[in-house]
């Protein structure tokens, strides 16, 4: 290809403009390509821990009596086994994954806010790190990873503080990573690709992040609560005095049971791209898979309670959970059977991915056909809480997880590598794992059905469970010795993997066309089908000749495209921030908050909290809103667009929106605590009992009222001009912020309420913690505003950050008002 | 490495010899179970497998409820492997057959068949058979007894209410009459446990604050193992107990056995070593109750769940407690001499 000394020009610009720091300035790389892989490879990183703490599980079981490890050393290898394979791999490969791959499958440079990729993956990390280093010390958590009270409440050590905050911590990098990953399908697809033209990859991120805002908020919830008993002896979860350990139980499985289905749908979204590829024709039914994805996370929501099916529940919900739960196996089944259609259709290239997408299939079903048997509810009388479930668990997980992403990283290796995983050790390391796997857990199903308990420790020779259990330890270990040459295969192949070129699989969606490069391609095409480089056989030369739109980076800055939500119409060129430190800083600071507060060490905690806050205003100050240098820039075929926007047509706005809808959905789960002990208590409120009243309620949500009034008028004076008007607008919503944070304080102290006392107190009192910390939040806002204003670097034309301190202004009306409204008006009206 | 403060390994089972973990020969002759040939050729898959284990098994039901579910689970156990052999044949079929080109039609017409039309068909099916095993909890009739069971770190303390208006509480042990209509009613003071004696029936949690409920019907005399199902702590594992099911007629002596007080014995060694600050002998020791009620201690077939109930397992239990059943409440008496411990066993022994 031959190029004009311009183009040549404008190719190395883009490349300096992209390539990352050299040295150990790498690490403050926040590009996804960097990113991504570090996310991947920590996260397989974990599962390797997780993989060898189950290896030691079943070396402990796999004779009778055996006493290889104590019991509470048992019990803490089985609770991190589930803690880490869920939260620090299923999870986090999800989110690896899509940082590094979703970019180049829409046609953008970046995801719209690399530093919060890069935040996620540092949290992920100190997280994970803190999590698993606990049990070298033997205070890892020790109570089964869903951390029932008062087991977990009353009787833990540290381990379980170690798992709250742990896991909270991580919990913040997922919802985070949602949010980027929402924002990058519906606001940074090439020009053209409208939303049904968005490869099925970007759908099933739209629903997992989606499901991840409404699972991942109600066990943070949770975790507050819980972390609010274990520290300040707030009862939630005491009976006697007026706690409830169900509602734990209630607030995990309305996260657990989503979670496996956040697990489960971005791995058939990796099949969803790998089948047609091999098929070698587009998938067959995209509408019924996108319909049944969006049907698969709405559904997965109300089936938790076949968690919970021998807790003695009315037979009527166990009836209606039952039903649900046999519901969700039909949009499940649509997606498997769209995927049998697209291989009856097509003509299958056999390849070492396929033979995972096969294995897959044939172990899912497994799971999936034992799920529909325990979601009948008196077999699960039977089968619960025994390594029936283990099995059925470790066959939809494996199946419909971890067989998939391992057909996922042999497809993908090439495109950031740019070399082929060798054949030969990818099929024999397929057929170890396939076989070891089946024959470490189909046994399983038996060893349940004939008595065997979950957790156990050990169990006596005599119980007929040896040799079930002996089969399944040889299994175990082959299916490791199956990932270890996986593993290898990885390694060896970075040098002598044969160079794979362009697009080795002869795939047709546009991640292909141009692999591996940090500002993913030269430049960015229209797309005017689903796979583009099938439909356009010149699409590739074009676009690498940088005839598309944003072929350079011509002012030296990272840019990438925005489009609209549903046409995909170019609307602005974001800059996006290059390499810095800030994310990490932030990362470490907030660590510290919650790594030092697991050791009640909270002077050390308040000085990280501080060290956070400082680094996040930092962050924001010196990198989001940034006013450029002109206002427009030409892109190419005429196109010119806008450097900067705000409100709805900005990324910005939507990431507030995406993120004030999880953190909604966290204060209504405290809600739902609220009216839950209502449910359980005959009297509630409980006499005798001080409550917060209704007079300070009701001045607090007033005055929360007049702040978001404030905000409202600040931005609306603000962009008619009136700059002064708005600062002082801003100045005064700080004082109503602050002013409706006293007041809500003023209604426990005042009316001598006592949060230890009954779980009544103690969830009004966590109900206006909650309030509180959103009131004093949006006061730092409006501050950021103000100052921002007089720095000059919020002007009447560029106003986005005013626009987003609004947006949140309205989330925190409703927290104020509503949590008012509850906590006030909810006993005088009763 | 990995257990950090907590180096050494507890030792489980010290002597296999003399003193073994519940179980081997309490099997129940397998015909007498067997009335079905489904459930005859699954016992033919176990006996392959694993010898004599029908007294935890949910594949050998004693109750006509818990043969019920067993006759689901074969069912549904066929079914799924027509399904999976379908699917995974079509899948298989699909990936290597050369033949000409379908019509994208097809396709669709295999993705509403294969994934909507039989899926919603079938699983409405199983969800009418299935539903309609659910119990019907409710004090609709009532039962012909109740044993109340309060589920405690790490043992099962059961209580029966006499005829004559007192309670007669026993450990570890639930006895029922063969044929009668068993409410068991579960409670917790601790943490979460979950009673379950799977030839019998489904598993129940017990859960403090609450009060569950349990209806057992079992029909076929014999002894069950029963088991904590949910994890509550390092002596989960440990938390066992068996059910005897009677004859009714030898339940009605059993159970006027347990209604008197203990047999006359000399409870000074027991007395002196502090036993009875936690451990009931009605007519005796009457202080404590924190642990289980020794009244008829010698009539029961295990010590706390675990053991035979012999003097030399006795002996060992007494000595070390929590090797047997890791973070037990009762302390070790390895501290006593031989001939005070001696003696306590021997008392032990005598309350039959």
């Amino acid at each position: 290809m031959t190029m004009t000394p311009d183009k040549e020009e404008e190719l190395q610009q883009l490349q300096r403009t992209w390539a990352s720091p050299k040295g150990l300035s790498y690490l403050s790389e926040v590009n996804n390509s960097a990113i991504g892989i570090w996310y991947i490879c920590t996260a397989f990183g974990f599962m390797i821990f997780g993989g060898i703490l189950g290896l030691i599980i079943r070396a402990q079981l796999a004779v009778p009596e055996a006493t290889l490890v104590s019991s509470d050393t048992y019990s803490q290898v089985f609770t991190l086994h589930g803690t880490v394979m869920m939260f620090l791999f299923a999870v986090p490969i999800f989110e690896a994954v899509a940082i590094l791959i979703l970019p180049s499958m829409l046609g953008a440079r970046d995801l719209p806010f690399p530093r919060l990729s890069a935040f996620g993956f540092w949290c992920f990390l100190i997280g994970g790190v803190f999590v698993c280093g606990s049990i070298f010390f033997g205070i890892a958590p020790d109570s089964g990873w869903f951390m029932y009270p008062p087991l977990s409440t009353e009787q833990s050590g540290l381990g379980a503080d170690i798992w709250l905050l742990g896991l909270s911590f991580i919990e913040v990098a997922s919802i985070a990573a949602a949010v980027e990953l929402i924002v990058g399908v519906l606001k940074c697809r090439a020009p053209g690709m409208h939303l049904n033209l968005t490869p099925l990859y970007g759908w099933y991120v739209l629903v997992v992040g989606g499901m991840i805002l409404f699972a991942f908020p109600p066990l943070i919830a949770g975790d507050l609560l819980f972390e609010l008993e274990r520290l300040m002896d707030w009862p939630f979860f005491d009976v006697s005095r007026g706690g409830d350990p169900l509602l734990w139980q209630h607030l995990f499985w309305i996260f657990g049971h989503p979670e496996v289905y956040i697990i489960f749908l971005p791995a058939i979204a990796l099949l969803a791209m790998i089948i047609p590829t091999f098929s070698g024709r587009p998938i067959v039914g995209y509408s019924w898979i996108v319909l049944s994805a969006l049907g698969t996370g709405f559904l997965s929501f109300g089936l938790w309670v076949h968690h919970m099916f021998t807790t003695g529940l009315p037979s009527i919900s166990l009836g209606f959970f039952s039903a649900a739960s046999e519901a969700v196996a039909i949009p499940t089944g649509i997606q498997l059977f769209a995927f049998i259609g697209t291989v009856m259709l097509g003509r299958v290239q056999k390849s070492v991915p396929m033979l995972w997408c096969l294995g897959a299939l044939a172990t899912f079903l497994v799971g999936g056909l034992t799920g529909v048997m325990v979601a009948v509810a008196p077999f699960d009388f039977q089968v619960h809480d025994t390594y029936f479930i283990v099995a059925h668990l470790h066959y939809t997980l494996i199946g419909g997880m971890l067989f998939p992403t391992l057909a996922g990283v042999h497809y993908y290796y090439p495109f950031f590598t740019g070399r082929a995983l060798s054949f030969r050790t990818g099929a024999w390391s397929f057929w170890l794992c396939f076989s070891g796997f089946n024959i470490a857990f189909l046994p399983m199903h038996l060893t349940g059905l004939l008595g065997m308990p979950r957790r156990v420790v050990t169990y006596g020779a005599d119980r007929g469970w040896s040799e079930l259990n002996m089969i399944s330890t040889i299994g175990a270990f082959i299916f490791a010795a199956g990932f270890a040459l996986f593993v290898w295969n990885c390694l060896v192949s970075l040098r002598r993997g044969a160079p794979s070129g362009p697009n080795p699989w002869k795939a047709g969606t546009l991640e292909w066309l141009a692999p591996g490069l940090d500002y993913g391609m030269r430049s960015i095409p229209r797309i005017e089908s689903r796979y583009p480089l099938w439909d356009d056989p010149s699409l590739v030369s074009r676009t690498m000749a940088g005839e598309g739109l944003l072929a350079d980076a011509r002012e030296g800055k990272r840019e990438t495209l925005v489009t609209s939500v549903l046409d995909a119409v170019p609307v602005q060129v974001l800059r996006v921030p290059g390499p810095g430190w800030l994310p990490m800083a932030a990362a470490f600071g907030l660590g510290g908050v919650f790594i030092f507060a697991t050791f009640s060490l909270y002077w050390l905690a308040a000085a990280s909290a501080v060290g956070y806050l400082v680094a996040q205003i930092a962050w924001l100050w010196t990198g989001t809103a940034l006013i450029p240098e002109k206002a427009t820039k030409d892109v190419g075929q005429g196109v010119v667009l806008p450097l900067y926007r705000s409100g709805p047509a900005s990324t910005g706005w939507w990431a507030m929106f995406i993120m004030m809808t999880g953190d909604l959905t966290a204060f209504l789960a405290l809600v739902f605590g609220y009216f839950f002990f209502w449910t359980v208590h005959p009297e509630f409120p409980p006499a005798g009992i001080a409550g917060p009243g209704w007079q300070w309620p009701l001045t607090g949500g007033i005055l929360t009222l007049a702040s978001w009034a404030l905000t409202l008028a600040a931005r609306r004076g603000n962009a008619l001009g009136h700059v002064s008007t708005a600062r002082l607008l801003c100045g005064a919503g700080i004082g109503a912020s602050l002013g409706a944070s006293a007041a809500f304080v003023a209604a426990p102290v005042l009316n001598g309420m006592d949060s230890s006392l009954h779980a009544y107190p103690a969830i009004v009192c966590a109900l206006i913690v909650w309030i509180v910390a959103h009131l004093l939040t949006g006061a730092i806002m409006q501050g950021y505003c103000l100052a921002r204003s007089l720095a000059g670097k919020m002007t009447p034309d560029h106003d986005a950050d005013l626009w987003n301190v609004t947006l949140y202004w309205h989330f925190a009306l409703f927290c104020g008002v509503f949590g008012a409204a509850v906590i006030g008006g909810f006993p005088e009206v009763l | 490495m990995l257990c950090g403060g907590n180096i050494s390994f507890r030792r489980l089972v010290p002597h296999q010899s003399t003193t073994r973990l519940k179980g081997a020969d309490d099997c129940i002759p397998i015909h007498s179970v067997i009335r079905n040939r489904r459930i005859w050729t699954g016992t033919v898959i176990v006996m392959m497998i694993g010898g004599c284990v029908e007294s935890q098994s949910v594949l050998h039901p004693a109750s006509d409820d818990a043969a019920a579910i067993t006759r689901l689970f074969w069912v549904m156990t066929a079914g799924a492997a027509v399904i999976w052999i379908m699917v995974f044949g079509a899948a298989i079929f699909a990936t290597l057959a050369h033949r000409p080109k379908s019509s994208e039609r097809t396709a669709e017409m295999v993705i509403l068949g294969g994934g909507v039309i039989f899926p919603t068909v079938t699983l409405g099916a199983l969800l009418v058979y299935g539903l309609g095993l659910l119990p019907d909890w409710g004090p609709s009739d009532a039962p012909d007894i109740t044993v109340r069971v309060h589920a405690e770190q790490y043992w099962w303390r059961v209580t029966y209410e006499s005829p004559g208006g007192g309670e007669v509480e026993a450990a570890n042990e639930v006895v029922l009459p063969s044929g009668a209509v068993v409410d068991f009613v579960l409670t917790s003071p601790d943490v979460i446990h979950s009673f379950w004696i799977p030839p019998l029936g489904g598993k129940m949690d017990t859960i403090p604050g609450r009060v569950n409920l349990l209806r057992l019907r079992p029909n076929v005399p014999g002894t069950y193992q029963g088991i904590c199902a949910e994890f509550c702590g390092d002596g989960h594992a440990f938390m066992a107990f068996e059910a005897h099911v009677l004859e009714p007629s030898e339940f009605e002596r059993w159970f006027a056995t347990q209604q008197q007080p203990a047999e006359p014995a000399d409870p000074t060694a027991f007395l002196a070593a502090g036993c009875g600050g936690c451990h009931q002998i009605r007519g005796l020791v009457e202080q404590g109750s924190i642990g289980p009620d020794l009244t008829h201690f010698a009539s029961r077939s295990t010590i706390a769940g675990v053991l035979d109930n012999t003097p030399d397992a006795l002996r060992e239990w007494l000595h070390d407690p929590s090797a047997f059943k890791p973070d037990v409440r009762m302390p070790g008496y390895a501290m006593l001499p031989d001939d005070e411990l001696n003696a306590i066993v021997a008392f032990l022994e005598q309350l039959e």
